[in-house]
């Protein structure tokens, strides 16, 4: 049984291997890419009428606004480009769970690990930008400098439970289906699957909202004169 | 025995008690999480979009613990590297 997609090798050459994750994750970029680009060549200003597919991206895009909005009231559309293509590309390669045959990439540990070192990356990025280096870094020594070890151990395993949760989610997910389908073929396996979906959705949201907290957190940390 | 059966059991053993150990805490924890954010909304309506939100995101932390015995069950079972190991040797 395979655990995750990184163990069917499409394609290799020398020490290049090109895998399943590896493919399936392109095909998520190029229809998130393509269908972007599309909708995006004709946008219709001011209160002209709308296309349908306008329309959609709006509502995708209005709603991750309120949520990030929610979560950190003053510029909160900085981070918006970040959290919301680690939202879409997690949502996407989750849903597209539908299509038979396809194995998200997300239930590998390979792409939840490089997501979480996104984020793990951005949040001392957004963090240093807001607040300059010396204040960033000041506050690992608060209140004490005894406690710095533990402030990185926190932020290290914060990450970490990123990674393992996503992966764990969606590795789950399949497996159960797979079981399932050994024991009880035909309608159980269909309705853990449209449990499944809804999963990855709540996982995806779980995942950009975690995310924008951990951000949120480093931007604001300084403000409050902590 | 030799090493693989031993191996075989003892994994097999300790990836259900992971299981059986490790829900038990994340089950009551959500249990009360989720009674109380209930009883939050039902007392105030009007919140029920924040408490909710936070609702998730206290509910997928508590969950990940489960999710970690998950994974280490499953690793036990189907990628276990002292078999591999053991396999490797003979």
């Amino acid at each position: 049984m395979h655990i995750t997609p990184d163990h069917t090798i499409l394609w290799q050459w020398g020490f290049l291997h090109i895998n399943a994750t590896m493919v399936y994750t392109w095909i998520v970029m190029v229809l998130l890419t393509l269908t972007s680009w599309l909708v995006t060549r004709s946008l219709a200003p001011g209160s002209a009428p709308r296309s349908r597919w306008q329309n959609a991206l709006e509502v995708i895009v209005e709603t991750m606004r309120k949520q990030i909005h929610e979560i950190c009231p003053q510029n909160g559309d900085a981070y918006l480009p970040f959290v919301g293509t680690l939202f879409l590309l997690i949502a996407v390669s989750n849903f597209l769970d539908i299509v038979p045959g396809w194995h998200a990439p997300t239930g590998s540990l390979s792409t939840t690990a490089a997501l979480a070192i996104c984020v793990g990356v951005a949040v001392p990025y957004f963090g240093i930008r807001e607040q300059g280096i010396a204040t960033y870094f000041r506050h690992y020594l608060r209140p004490t400098p005894i406690l710095a070890p533990f402030h990185l151990m926190s932020e290290t395993s914060r990450n970490l439970a990123l990674a393992i949760r996503l992966f764990g989610n969606m590795m789950s997910g399949s497996m159960i289906a797979a079981i399932l389908l050994a024991i009880a073929p035909l309608f159980f396996p269909a309705l853990m699957q449209a449990l499944g979906l809804l999963t990855g959705m709540i996982q995806a949201y779980i995942f950009a909202i975690l995310a924008m907290v951990y951000i949120a957190a480093a931007v604001q940390r300084g403000q409050e004169g902590g | 025995m030799d090493g693989l059966s031993v191996i075989a059991i003892v994994s097999i053993a300790a990836s259900a008690l992971c299981m059986a150990i490790g829900s038990i805490g994340p089950a009551m924890g959500e249990g009360k999480a989720i009674a109380q954010a209930l009883a939050s909304i039902a007392q105030q309506p009007d919140e029920a979009g924040t408490i909710s939100r936070t609702l998730f995101i206290g509910l997928a932390m508590i969950e990940s613990v489960a999710i970690y015995c998950f994974v280490i069950a499953i690793i036990l079972i189907f990628a276990n590297p002292f078999w591999n190991h053991v396999i490797g040797q003979r």
